[in-house]
């Protein structure tokens, strides 16, 4: 039987066409990629090719008809031995009865748009529905985790800094894991640049602990590569503001292509270093990433605050199947805390921490504005405020359990961090509360956040962009109204 | 097209590889197949079933073929979004490449990656990459932790003349030869980046240089020559092979279609694209080959075209009839348990 050739559809949002003009003849032989004719597309004139060999039987519609619809019999093919009987008996209709091109704008449905019809308590925290269109949280963005426990205080500590923590979890993990490396500027023979990987070229050696040239794009989408084929890289950013170089390979190569593989493809790999401002370095040396990799599915995010926890979420997140951008603070390198002896200490990611309890109103922060939020809450606390302090501790997945169970308890919160403020976590969790706690505040919630400008050089502006515990109590006192 | 290699280094002395006619024959069928599957692609691209961008690989099939029967099973292969016939070569399973194409549940990403993104763990092919040069440093890692483990195996690292303008590029070739690493770096010159010739792209056209501040070897190849491929790729690769660290190709060659399936290709004329397919199509030229050979008679090579012809057949209909994805896969994969 001969070859029915369709009007193709040759642009994504190609429709139907015009046939500019036949470049063949009946009769004439053709073979796979003889240009059979110009249409008119809605964008431009393209050229259709013969994918078959034969001889064009018949030209079912001729140059100059115009909106020919998609998928219309346009000619037939004779097959080598038939001849034009044939064509007698082909009906008009397409031999592979394709599907009809479906619109390429589908209409939004109307409950993606419409405006949430029930009260927030209809959707409750700790019962995530992936079907309800109303729960926007239906991936993996908050813990379904219940509400974190207190944790109980740790046997046997020692006394160290955030830098040491972090130096001994990678050194305890790179023991228990051959597979795990570490890769940065400066990170091998200079001990790294903040020095929190003082004596893993030592105790390694150079294959394990790699210095790398200052090409951050290169080493991260090498990571990335290394981690695909199954190593467990941890990438250390001399600070974070470089990753811009490398946010193509974090989000893109690292954070979709477990999805994009339909799961086959997993990259185990922790993107590490200090986040936010430092001191006196200037705009370009001073940000805040969090919100940004928090926005992405496929990434875990954590930033810590104490010792204790850098020590055992690192571990966590070096051990976790996923990438992980650990954001450390490059003040906090030197505060010491207590920490747990125990070489299995684990922090599970996705589960925030109460440094305070308090019954007025919650505080929410990590990472440095922690410390922070826990002065302010002395300071408020002296005026008959009694503020209930959560380290987020994780941002993706967030621990919304933690923070609904919190406010529905203080009816008040307040959100700090030292980003900027549009967009920012801050901005989030708010909404989120407003979702799932609306009917337990008695106040609307507020931030506290760095201000909305690149940060200044002057010791004086620096001073008056990023939150203290001043600003914290005024926010405070304003929402409970004091 | 020139048959002569050019060359930054000539370091080994390596006997090139002779193509015996059963291993000629095996690549002309592999060949065919990337053609006539492309071919079915761009078909049901134009019934509506296969959607958004689809870049077809007719006219380069040589470059892939030649270099893959270089290649051991457990060599890793990466490339970029004009990736269906890697995949092919790679050994996956056409049914599988087509219904990811048509974004069903059996395709190979289970219909959540499309043409551009499809990976094989089993075949050692991760992808499949939709930004330009991005598997450049990717693949530089394959090839960091085949080191790292002390495999015996190589990367096939795969880009285009127009990924050769980026910067990561030059990051991933830097760090390669600086480490050693066991990476061949391919690049399939097809004379044009999407509408872009080389020559208004790159201020140096002999893309075989590219390397050459990095002290690492390139070689200039006739990709529309599979013969010639392993040839002259042979002793580079095997050097790459021994440890000797990265080496950049430039194949030469030519994509008949347009960029993607929506390019008009206005920027080249048509005398160019005929006068490729007729004077240097690589199938066509194989086909000489093994008819000269005595292998296979014309009659033989009919049977083939209809065997490939069934399998392409086959895996259309796989693809049309296999179902959708389940809703339930909207949210599944996105993390890993931990």
């Amino acid at each position: 039987m001969p070859i029915t050739v369709l009007l193709p559809a040759l642009s994504p949002t190609m429709t139907d066409g015009k046939i500019a003009r036949w470049l063949v003849k009946e009769g004439d032989v053709v073979t796979s990629g003889t240009v059979l004719a110009e249409v008119e597309t809605d964008k431009a004139t393209m050229e259709i090719e013969c994918v078959d060999d034969g001889v064009l039987g018949k030209i079912l519609v001729q140059a100059g008809d115009t909106a020919v619809p998609v998928n219309t019999p346009i000619a037939l093919i004779l097959e080598e031995g038939e001849d034009a009987s044939a064509l007698d008996a082909t009906p008009n209709a397409p031999v592979a009865s394709p599907a009809p091109l479906e619109p390429a704008d589908e209409p939004v449905s109307a409950a993606v748009i419409a405006p949430l019809p029930v009260s927030s308590a209809a959707v409750a925290v700790g019962a995530l529905d992936s079907n309800n269109p109303l729960d926007i949280t239906r991936t993996a963005f908050v813990s379904s985790d219940p509400v974190t426990e207190p944790e109980a205080p740790f046997a046997k500590v020692t006394h160290m800094t955030v830098r040491e923590a972090l130096r001994d979890a990678m050194a305890e993990e790179m023991r228990r894991d051959k597979d795990v490396f570490l890769m940065g500027e400066e990170v091998a023979q200079y001990n790294g640049a903040y020095k929190v990987s003082q004596g893993l070229l030592d105790e390694f050696g150079a294959a394990r602990v790699i210095d790398t040239p200052i090409t951050e794009m290169g080493f991260t989408g090498l990571g990335v590569g290394a981690a695909m084929s199954g190593l467990k890289p941890i990438i250390e950013f001399m600070t974070f503001n470089f990753s811009m170089q490398a946010i193509d390979h974090i989000i893109n190569s690292a954070a979709k292509t477990l999805y994009m593989s339909g799961g086959q493809l997993g990259t185990p790999i922790v993107f590490r270093g200090p986040n936010g401002s430092a001191a006196r370095v200037g705009a370009q040396h001073s940000q805040c990433y969090a919100s940004w990799y928090a926005h992405c599915p496929g990434l875990k995010v954590v930033s810590p605050y104490s010792a204790a926890d850098a020590k055992g979420l690192l571990k966590a997140a070096i051990r976790d199947p996923n990438p992980v951008v650990f954001l450390e603070n490059e003040l906090l390198y030197g505060q010491s805390f207590d920490v747990p002896d125990d070489p299995d200490y684990i922090v599970p990611l996705g589960r925030a921490a109460i440094r305070r309890a308090g019954s007025h109103v919650t505080l929410t922060a990590f990472s440095r504005m922690v410390g922070v939020a826990l002065a302010a809450a002395e300071e408020l606390a002296k005026d008959g405020i009694e503020a209930e302090v959560i380290d987020l501790r994780t941002l993706r997945p967030l621990d919304l359990p933690t923070i609904v169970h919190s406010v529905k308890k203080t009816n008040h919160i307040v959100s700090i961090e030292e980003g900027w403020p549009y967009a920012g976590i801050g901005s989030e969790i708010l909404a989120l509360i407003s979702e799932y706690a609306f009917d337990w505040l008695d106040a609307p919630p507020l931030r506290v956040t760095g201000k909305d400008i690149p940060l200044p050089y002057a010791v004086n502006l620096e001073k008056m962009s990023l939150p203290d515990v001043a600003d914290i109590v005024t926010v405070v006192k304003t929402v409970c109204a004091r | 097209m020139s048959a002569s290699p050019r060359k930054t280094t000539r370091r080994s002395s390596a006997q090139p590889v002779v193509v015996p006619p059963e291993k000629l024959l095996q690549q002309y069928r592999m060949m065919l197949l990337i053609r006539r599957f492309e071919e079915k692609a761009g078909q049901l691209y134009g019934m509506g079933l296969i959607g958004g961008f689809c870049h077809l690989y007719i006219g380069q099939e040589a470059v892939v073929t030649g270099l893959q029967a270089l290649g051991q099973a457990n060599d890793a292969v990466i490339t970029s979004y004009r990736d269906h016939g890697h995949m092919l070569a790679c050994g996956m399973d056409p049914k599988g490449v087509m219904a990811e194409l048509t974004g069903r549940a059996t395709g190979y990403s289970r219909g959540k990656g499309g043409s551009m993104h499809m990976f094989s763990r089993e075949k050692n092919f991760f992808g499949g990459h939709g930004i330009v040069a991005a598997q450049v440093p990717i693949g530089t890692g394959l090839a960091f932790a085949q080191k790292y483990r002390a495999e015996d195996a190589i990367t096939f690292c795969y880009l285009g003349d127009g990924a050769v303008n980026q910067g990561q590029v030059y990051e991933s070739f830097n760090m390669a030869a600086l480490w050693g690493l066991p990476v061949v770096y391919v690049i399939e010159n097809n004379k044009y980046g999407m509408g872009t010739s080389v020559e208004r792209a790159s201020s140096n056209v002999e893309l075989f240089r590219r390397g050459q501040a990095y002290g690492i070897p390139g070689m200039q190849i006739d990709g529309m020559d599979v013969v010639h491929v392993q040839q002259q790729a042979s002793a580079i690769i095997a050097d790459v092979r021994a440890g000797k660290g990265p080496c950049v190709l430039e194949m030469q060659t030519y994509r008949y279609r347009g960029h993607s399936m929506s390019d008009p290709a206005k920027y080249r004329s048509k005398e160019e694209v005929s006068r490729m397919r007729q004077e240097h199509d690589p199938i066509d030229h194989a086909k000489t080959l093994l008819l000269a050979t005595g292998i296979v008679d014309e009659a033989g090579l009919k049977d083939i075209d209809r065997e490939i012809k069934a399998i392409v057949g086959e895996a259309a209909d796989f693809a049309q009839s296999s179902a959708e994805p389940d809703a339930a896969e909207l949210f599944t994969d996105v993390l890993l348990e931990a």
